[in-house]
């Protein structure tokens, strides 16, 4: 060979060398200044398990669970680990045809081959048991635990409220949310739901390529635990809700009952209602939309979201807006003759109840009585210079008892109720009104509409002699002498104490010899007013407003039987057996509590 | 007048030797189960029978007369070639490649001994040869001793090994075959590389615009015309051979795999995984690595064949940039050595068969981490001294110990 090959050495060193320093840059590429590579790989190895904590349990004031957690059993399926096994076995386990499994298979592989997707919703205890013995013959399938809502009681479920599976604008709302938690969608369950969901915990497991989990990541250094809910005591009483539900039933309407010293919900019925066992799991979405097309609407709350004209149980507001403003002392008399009140071509009917002052004129509910009142507030030319002044002012009365606002505590969506401004009737009448134009407002008809729970709190106001506190549904958190004090500040009245006195008399006239005797309840003084609200569209709403006992108030009640007519026929004798039952725990009135149970008013 | 073995050279095979042993065990490893170091059903203890016995073979080596190497490496080139043969008949499949004897429960693949036998027979050739005057036969001789073992391996299915067979063209470079060979051989990849990427029609355009500009250049030298005429067809026949080939001679794995190279096809989670999984298990690596026994791509069995071709992919995930210095550093040194000491070397039979074996070597090397790395389709061979294989091992080990033995005389 010729000599000078040996050169060639050299060229094939400097070769190889190129070669192995681009390698060496290539390496480095990829190793040092790639780094999409090390989130891959985590990715492909660090599966994350996200631990669903239980969520709070819910009691009622006496420490009776109302609300409390099922363990439930999911089928889930990861395609990739699938192998053959035995269809019939599993179709007839599950109760399911061979082509819905063949369908959730497909349906699961297009999803992903190695995450889990679900199989079968919530298989029975029983078909989990004999599943779980089972499972090695089934690769590819195993069962997860959930819980689901359960409710021992079927009662309550407004405001209660219930829990569903998140939907993208809850995941988009709070970065804590992700597809297939579950959330608090209304009631308690929707206020509460920070405290009540507790706080997820985070596992961290290495699987294998197959997805099989092959220990803990990190000696679970990385690991979370999951916190379990808070528990929360309502101040709902479960019986005294149950009892108002019971004589409800058959009937709509509300009844809402508050402790008037601690604006403490006692009971909230809306009727009709509903089971809230219904809504839960995977009965939810059928049973969801029967209650929504159900045209007795089970799912409207009437307490809040309903607004009914008052009727005469209004005439207390105003009776204490005539007292404060000094149109009447509690000795001023007007008369009632000639068929009721008469101004102008304007004219209200009323019983020719002859001359009265304001204690019979509520024992009563004199209507003359109280429209020549309201017409005198609205007519006050010394202190308003106009009709819309004295309008606002009256106004200003009238939301300073609760009206015309949400109380915005941890109540479901509550309606303002409605009650017009004196600009709507500037532009109604053409700036041509004065008070006798609305004069029908005072005796609770007309424009006026307000909810059954702000007609309880107006009662609260009463019965507390000037003062309320915004109504709530939840009186300790964590445990039960931990109270739930965020709604505890008095909201005062504009109007005096000494008044109510006056009116709280009247009241309890109107049961010891007025148009509420059938309020009476033995060894218990109690003060009420009877309504009748005119309903445009059929019979006339039955009302009664209850304070007991009167000297020492424990609770109020308003009770609103739609279409039940005279408020001495239905919504007095439900009202004073709330109370009855609550004070007394027990109901000496039997055969009174039979016929109303058993009352159906369509 | 021994000058004593070659130290450096000692301490790299043993240097590459622990490496692979500690990344087979590492392979191997069960995060929360017992791994004990002896146990026979693992690979781990196995290669360490492998590397015990190579050791032994290295120093029967260094010990018997260096005149059996030169003397006898015909008949061992024979005598691996009728293994090779005989595999094809009663040989077992592995990986596709029927390429393996099977003696109990230890398997045995002739092809990785070949190659030392067809280093040693070339040697030998050449050294004879070069007092042949009919140079023309003599080249061709040389190229036959390759030859035979590629197609036998063909017939295998054993495309990786048949592939390293071409490694002799270090040597035939260095021993004078004319660069035109080599130019003619770029030539030829480039143009492969354009069909493979492209398709055929650009390729022949390219070569008919070159052949134009040739004979436009050459248009006052006729004698040129029928030489230009006589490349292009061979060029366009070329073409056509390799897209031929392409399409009928290759497995369709084979087939991904190239056109995943060339960026025509991606299936990371399907055909590609192997190697996507391999490229993430060495770019996860960073620096200096997750730490040994803590790689989760391999742990966690998303790297297939971590043990043997992909091991690589351990050392990149446990020991990062840091471990790939220092693999590449060793394989350098290795090579490097084995082409200064030959180029030393008086005895034209050394620095023939040190050629010879560090192009295998090199070959070796650039191949098993260009395809773990995603620069090359992924072809089936062992990175030499560390993957785990005992017929790898073993000729390897002779491979490199002959070498030391022959250069110490």
């Amino acid at each position: 060979m010729a000599q000078d090959n040996s050169k060639r050495y050299y060229i094939i060193v400097a070769t190889l060398g190129i070669l192995l320093a681009a390698y060496t840059v290539h390496l480095f590429r990829l190793q040092v200044l790639n780094t999409s590579y090390k989130t891959k790989a985590d990715e492909n190895a660090i599966r994350e398990i996200t631990i669903h904590p239980a969520r709070g349990f819910i009691y009622d004031r006496n420490d009776s669970l109302l609300v409390y957690n099922d363990a439930a059993y999911d089928l889930m399926v990861v395609p990739k680990e699938l192998r053959p096994f035995d269809t019939a076995e599993l179709c007839r386990v599950l109760d399911l045809d061979i082509e819905d499994v063949r369908k959730k298979i497909e349906k699961a592989k297009k999803y992903s081959g190695s995450v889990p997707s679900l199989f079968k919703q919530q298989i029975s205890k029983e078909d989990y048991g004999y599943l779980q013995e089972k499972m090695s013959e089934f690769p590819g399938f195993f069962v997860q635990s959930r819980t689901l809502r359960s409710y021992p009681q079927p009662i309550a479920a407004h405001i209660l409220g219930y829990v569903s599976e998140v939907d993208e604008q809850d995941v988009e709302n709070d970065s804590y949310y992700r597809m297939g938690d579950y959330i608090g969608k209304s009631g308690i369950e929707k206020a509460y739901e920070p405290i009540l969901r507790g706080v997820k915990g985070k596992r961290k497991v290495l699987v294998d390529v197959h997805n099989r989990e092959m220990g803990s990541y990190n000696n679970g250094e990385d690991d979370i635990v999951a916190v379990p809910g808070t528990s929360i005591w309502s101040t709902l009483d479960m019986q005294l809700q149950r009892y108002g539900e019971e004589l409800m039933s058959g009937k709509r309407g509300a009844i809402v009952a508050i402790e008037p010293k601690t604006g403490e919900i006692l009971c909230l019925v809306s009727s009709p209602n509903y089971d809230p066992n219904l809504l839960v799991g995977t009965a939810r979405p059928k049973n969801y939309g029967k209650l929504v097309t159900d045209p007795e609407k089970p799912l409207f709350n009437r307490a809040l979201q309903a607004a009914y004209p008052p009727g005469s149980t209004f005439k207390l507001a105003n009776g204490l807006i005539a007292l404060q403003d000094h149109i009447i002392t509690p000795s001023t008399v007007y008369s009632c003759s000639g068929g009721g009140y008469h101004l102008g071509n304007h004219v209200v009917h009323c019983h020719n109840c002859g001359g009265l002052n304001i204690y019979s004129a509520i024992q009563r509910s004199c209507n003359t009585f109280f429209c020549r009142a309201y017409y005198n507030i609205l007519s006050n030319r010394v202190k308003y210079k106009n009709i819309d002044e004295a309008y606002t002012a009256w106004l200003d009365y009238m939301s300073s008892m609760g009206f015309l606002q949400v109380f915005d505590t941890d109540l479901p969506y509550e309606l303002k109720g409605r009650i017009p401004t004196a600009e709507y009737f500037d532009k109604k009448y053409n700036n041509s009104w004065n008070g006798n134009t609305v004069v029908s407002m005072g005796i609770g008809q007309g424009e006026a509409a307000v909810t059954p729970l702000q007609m309880a709190n107006m009662l609260a106001v009463i019965a507390n002699k000037g003062y309320y506190i915004r109504p709530h549904v939840v009186r300790a958190i964590g445990n039960r002498d931990s109270l739930n004090t965020q709604f505890n500040n008095k909201i005062y009245s504009k109007i005096e104490p000494r008044h109510f006195e006056t009116v709280l008399q009247g009241m309890k006239q109107v049961v010891t010899a007025g148009t509420g005797r059938g309020a009476a309840i033995p060894g218990i003084e109690v003060a009420g007013k009877t309504g009748t609200a005119q309903n445009p569209h059929g019979r006339d709403h039955s009302v009664f407003a209850l304070i007991a006992p009167a000297n020492d108030p424990q609770i109020v009640v308003f009770c609103l039987v739609e279409n039940g007519g005279f408020g001495a026929t239905v919504a007095c004798p439900i009202a004073s057996l709330m109370a009855e039952y609550y004070l007394n725990r027990k109901v000496e009135r039997t055969d009174l509590e039979q016929r109303m149970k058993e009352m159906k008013i369509k | 007048m021994s000058k004593g073995f070659d130290a450096r050279l000692i301490c790299y095979y043993l240097a590459l030797v622990i490496i692979g042993w500690i990344t087979i065990y590492s392979t191997c490893y069960i995060p929360d189960g017992s791994t004990p170091i002896f146990d026979f059903g693992q690979p781990y203890s196995k290669q360490m029978i492998w590397i015990g016995t190579s050791i032994l073979l290295a120093i029967v080596i260094l010990l018997i007369d260096s005149g059996i190497i030169q003397h006898y490496p015909y008949f061992f080139y024979l005598f691996c070639l009728f293994l090779m043969v005989l595999v094809i008949f009663i040989g077992a499949e592995i990986n596709g490649a029927k390429s393996w004897i099977k003696i109990g429960s230890f398997s045995i693949q002739p092809t990785e001994f070949m190659k030392v036998a067809t280093a040693l027979a070339l040697a030998k050739f050449m050294q004879e040869g070069k007092t042949a005057n009919q140079r023309r036969y003599v080249w061709l001789a040389q190229f036959g001793l390759v030859f035979i073992p590629v197609i036998v391996a063909l017939l295998q299915h054993d495309a990786g090994s048949a592939l390293v067979f071409f490694s002799f063209i270090i040597l035939f470079y260095r021993e004078g075959l004319s660069a035109e060979f080599l130019v003619i051989g770029i030539i030829a990849g480039i143009i492969a590389f354009i069909t493979l990427k492209f398709n055929e029609t650009y390729s022949i355009a390219i070569i008919t615009a070159v052949f134009i500009a040739f004979m436009i250049a050459n248009r006052t030298q006729k004698k040129k015309y029928r030489r230009n005429v006589i490349v292009y067809l061979a060029s366009i026949a070329f073409v056509f051979s390799v897209n031929f080939l392409y399409e009928h001679g290759l497995e369709p794995h084979q087939k991904q795999r190239i056109d995943t190279i060339m960026g025509k096809t991606s299936d990371p989670l399907g055909a590609d995984f192997n190697l996507n999984q391999s490229k993430i298990a060495i770019g996860s690596g960073g620096m200096f690595g997750k730490g040994y026994l803590k790689g989760t791509q391999t742990k966690l069995n998303f790297v297939p064949e971590q043990s043997t071709d992909f091991i690589f992919c351990a050392i990149g995930e446990e020991w990062g940039f840091f471990g790939t210095l220092v693999v590449f550093g060793l394989f350098g040194a290795l090579i490097f050595r084995i082409l200064k000491l030959s180029e030393k070397q008086r005895n034209p039979f050394v620095r023939y068969y040190g050629y010879g074996i560090a192009g295998i070597l090199a070959f070796h090397f650039f191949i098993n981490i260009g395809m773990t790395t995603g620069i090359l389709p992924i072809i089936g061979i062992p990175l030499p001294f560390i993957s785990y294989g005992g017929s790898s091992l073993w000729s390897f080990t002779i491979m490199l110990f002959c070498f030391i033995k022959l250069n110490d005389n």
